[in-house]
């Protein structure tokens, strides 16, 4: 067998089995942010430095669906036509087109349209799709694969993987002025699309999170290891930035004999400073960060805790709780293709460059042509999923972005058919466009009125047109931004651990979000509980695991540790909606924000618990017999 | 999964003969580990033998100072009857906590007890409830039945037809699930019959095992102090990557106390 170089730390060492020999090093780059000797001077001035070292467990993004291509060649038409679930098809229509099987866009068709499960994995190609859509051209013959379970561990991207070493440098008030992190990233044993970006540009422009800390310096060191490639992961590199974060300032309160919350009191933004430019240049627009926790402290109770963990120990149980305030960066590379379009029979139909995966968009985007068209509800139709009939723009549904830059240009869409229909139905109304207003669905000139059904039919209608004007009132836009959107939050979990056997139990999860103005809270609510899963099963259950020779030792549900139900307590979810300036719905991205909040909440509630062994840290996950083992340790140590 | 040659059973005989005249049969009960076996490809029978149509390997009966479970009768079955609620409620418990409703409305106890699984449940309720495995051939003490990590007395051609627990004074079960995959990473049974006692573990080594250092103590004062203190070696014990040898001993001892806890209560 050949030798093997499974962690990043161990990958680093001079005498590690190189993964590329020819490179002559595991390391791909050294990328840096900052001036690491000013961040060396300022952080030797500091009243105090606090310092963690994290290992931020390597995780199976694990969707309910494993990986399907199916490929047909019509060899008489020159057409590929390639069925497979993924977030986004024109990538992989491309791709394939151009890169990977030279033939035109226009030859090859993705369609998906449904997919169980995206999280980050789906919007990648895989070699598998290449090779399936290669034997069904060769071939003529349709050609169909279907990835079983132990494929999905073994080739799917995994997430996360990273080595953090963090330390901040914080005057006698306990305010933080000078940050320097270093990362180890496991990318792998080959560079995947976008795993190498995600700790610099995913978590960086970010970091420090909801925190003012003027001065950042910050090392990446992405590795090769003999292991499944890494890359974006629901969070995609914020959830680790505020992981560190979190446990930086839980450290700092501990240092200080501050609260928590008190801490973070101390170091957050405030709503003067928005917008607020973060190192790596990105702005922040808008947020309420003090009192986004108020309201986590205030719904969890966190003032009468001493009260709830007596009662706890009364019955021997260790009781804590943890407190995390996260940031996100939501909704990047914000373009995207939308059109609105009118049928025969008085439907609407929302064509999307995005696509929904479970996200709910075909109720989402209903609401919105109603609420901006009056068009009833269940007229409203979306048709996503096929690059054949996606808009010519089609980046696809991935890093929160479908409220903006989806629900964004139905907004565009429907205010420029609003303008048009305002001139014809001027001519219908024998008005003037300007004296037409339209409300709830009705365009109305003085005493008169015509619906936006009737303008819809009189634009089929070349002589019931102004002049000039071309039939149609459908609308086709580009949605275009400057900038991303920047949901955060406070999240509180209140847990037990039983100190004979180390199991931690979760009572109670507050999750107070802003996600700007709220579409519809069903649909935000579930991608909040969602991601808090995610983030619990992190923090406590899930792990991939090598042995030392590269093999996965983790590669069945019988070894991976997968939440269950019986793992979450109630997640008691709430809203502190600050409106995006930046955008004209006032969203902000919802669907990584549980997976930001849930492990470093966790974990600092279950340190909480252990306290009185002493114990600062346990990394994730914080599985029964690590914390056992924890308190056995910290038994040893009083002991001795 | 590979092919094989399909059977049902008429009766007992009729599996008899086929295990005999087939060349590498195997016995079909619930399916539970059996199915998922095949499906990996990781055993090629050459044909399977099918019991579920043998009306007289279904059913509970209480005989005197025995359960007799029937080797068919499904976990389902076992955890809603009140016979064996009222003779031994922790073997319903037992029973009701085995895999998911799924696997409990197809698994059944002669396929549990045959496989000995070392995460199963039941084999603690054999050996705690100091049961009598009864086959076509010949009846034997659980004491002697569980022999290794899979492996059981039982010799090739013989077919479990029931299983006979002897009703205690009072038992207790409770298992420690695996993070991952639910079973039992230690599951204990602690029961008492007048002076005697047993303490039965699964989950923890490679088949099910008493521990008569825990049953001595107990036999001389019923308490969870008298078991507090006794350590298990982890030395014989499993590992994996969620549970240590060690971690697992520990739990032996956590769980057999809490056993105690609960009768004495």
């Amino acid at each position: 067998m050949l030798p093997a170089a499974v962690s990043s730390v161990d990958a680093l060492k001079a005498d590690s089995p190189k993964v590329w020999p020819e490179f002559g090093t595991n390391e791909v780059v050294h990328w840096e942010y900052g001036e690491a000797a000013k961040v060396e001077t300022l952080l030797r001035s500091a009243h105090r430095v606090v310092k963690v070292d994290l290992v931020n467990n390597r995780i199976a993004p694990a969707p309910m669906e494993p990986r399907v291509v199916a490929a047909k060649y019509d060899a008489a038409e020159g057409r590929l036509t390639v069925w497979s679930p993924t977030q986004g098809g024109r990538r992989i229509q491309m791709m394939l087109a151009r890169t990977l099987l030279k033939m035109a866009p226009d030859k090859v068709r993705v369609i998906s349209i449904d997919t169980g499960g995206g999280f980050g994995v789906r919007s990648k190609m895989f070699p598998e799709t290449a090779m399936v859509a290669y034997a069904a051209r060769q071939l003529g013959r349709p050609v169909k694969w279907l990835g079983d379970r132990a494929e999905t561990f073994v080739s799917d991207y995994h997430g996360r993987d990273q080595i953090n070493h963090a330390q901040m440098g914080l005057d006698r008030d306990g305010k933080a002025f000078v940050l320097k992190v270093e990362t180890l990233l496991n990318v792998g044993a080959y560079l995947s699309e976008n795993g190498l970006r995600l700790p610099m540009e995913g978590g960086g422009r970010i970091i420090p999170c909801g925190y003012h800390i003027p001065d950042f310096y910050f090392s990446v060191k992405p590795t090769f290891t003999n292991t499944v490639c890494t890359d974006t992961y629901r969070g995609a590199g914020r959830p680790e930035a505020n992981y560190l974060m979190e446990r930086l300032m839980d450290k700092a309160a501990e240092t200080y004999g501050l609260p928590r919350e008190e801490i973070r009191r101390r170091n957050f933004i405030k709503p003067s400073q928005f917008p607020y430019k973060t190192h790596l240049g990105f702005v922040i627009d808008s947020g309420d960060f003090a009192g986004t926790m108020e309201m986590a402290l205030e719904h969890s109770n966190w003032a009468a805790f001493e009260e709830r963990r007596g009662r706890s120990a009364a019955r021997g149980k260790l009781r804590g709780i943890g407190l995390a305030f996260f940031i996100e960066g939501a909704g990047s590379r914000p373009v995207e293709g939308m059109r609105v379009r009118f049928e025969d029979n008085g439907d609407v139909s929302v064509i999307a460059g995005t696509y929904s995966h479970g996200q709910g968009h075909a109720t989402v985007y209903s609401q919105l042509v109603h609420e901006f068209l009056g068009v009833d509800y269940d007229k409203v139709r979306l048709i996503n999923g096929d690059t054949g009939t996606s808009p010519e723009v089609s980046n696809g549904t991935f890093g929160s972005r479908s409220s903006m830059v989806g629900g964004g240009g139905v907004k565009r869409a429907c205010d420029a058919i609003i303008v048009k229909g305002k001139k014809i139905a001027a001519r219908l109304l024998q008005s003037d466009a300007t004296r037409v207003t339209f409300e709830a669905g009705v365009f109305r000139a003085q005493t008169s009125s015509v619906t936006m059904a009737d303008v819809a039919a009189a634009a089929r209608d070349p002589n019931k047109l102004p002049d000039g004007m071309a039939p149609g009132l459908d609308e086709y836009v580009v949605y275009e931004n400057d900038t991303e959107n920047f949901p955060n939050g406070a999240h509180v979990a209140e847990i037990e651990v039983d100190p004979e056997t180390g199991v931690v139990e979760i009572l109670n999860y507050v999750a107070v979000d802003d996600c700007g103005v709220v579409l519809n809270p069903f649909i935000v609510h579930g991608q909040i509980y969602g991601g808090i899963a995610q983030g619990i099963g992190q923090a406590l259950t899930e792990n991939i695991v090598y042995d030392a020779e590269g093999q996965l030792l983790s590669g069945t549900f019988m070894d991976y540790g997968m939440p269950r139900a019986g793992h979450f307590s109630h997640i008691d979810a709430r809203f502190n909606a600050m409106p995006a300036k930046t955008n004209e719905l006032g969203v902000k991205g919802a669907g990584e924000a549980g997976c930001c909040g849930a492990p470093p909440a966790i974990v600092s509630a279950v340190v909480d618990a252990l306290g009185s062994y002493g114990i600062k840290h346990i990394d994730m996950p914080l599985s029964p017999e690590r914390v056992w083992r924890a308190i056995q340790e910290s038994r040893v140590n009083k002991a001795a | 999964m590979h092919n094989f040659n399909y059977h049902h059973a008429a009766d007992i005989a009729d599996a008899a003969l086929k295990l005999k005249v087939t060349v590498e049969p195997k016995l079909l009960a619930g399916g539970m580990t059996l199915l998922p076996t095949l499906k990996n490809r990781l055993a090629q029978p050459s044909d399977l033998i099918d019991l579920a149509k043998i009306d007289g390997l279904k059913g509970i009966s209480v005989e005197g100072k025995e359960v007799v479970v029937k080797a068919m009768t499904t976990h389902a079955v076992v955890a809603a009857s009140t016979d064996v609620r009222k003779a031994i409620p922790a073997l319903a418990d037992l029973a009701d906590g085995i895999g998911d409703p799924a696997v409990r409305h197809r698994g059944t106890i002669g396929g549990s007890v045959a496989n000995s699984d070392p995460a199963a449940d039941y084999p603690a309720g054999v050996l705690g409830l100091d049961a009598v495995v009864e086959t076509n051939e010949r009846k034997i003490n659980a004491d002697d039945f569980f022999t290794g990590l899979f492996e059981t007395a039982l010799k090739p051609g013989e077919i479990i037809t029931a299983v006979r627990f002897k009703i205690p004074d009072r038992a207790h079960y409770m298992k420690f699930r695996h993070p991952a995959s639910g079973y039992a990473v230690v599951g204990v049974m602690v029961a008492q019959y007048g002076a005697k006692v047993r303490v039965a573990v699964t989950g923890a080594g490679p088949n099910a095992f008493r521990v008569r250092a825990m049953e001595d103590a107990l036999e001389k004062s019923f308490a969870p102090a008298s078991v507090a203190n006794i350590k298990i070696p982890a030395g014989d014990l499993l590992g994996d990557i969620h549970c240590s040898a060690e971690y697992r001993a520990h739990l032996v001892n956590v769980y057999a106390r809490r056993c105690v806890e609960a009768l004495v209560k």
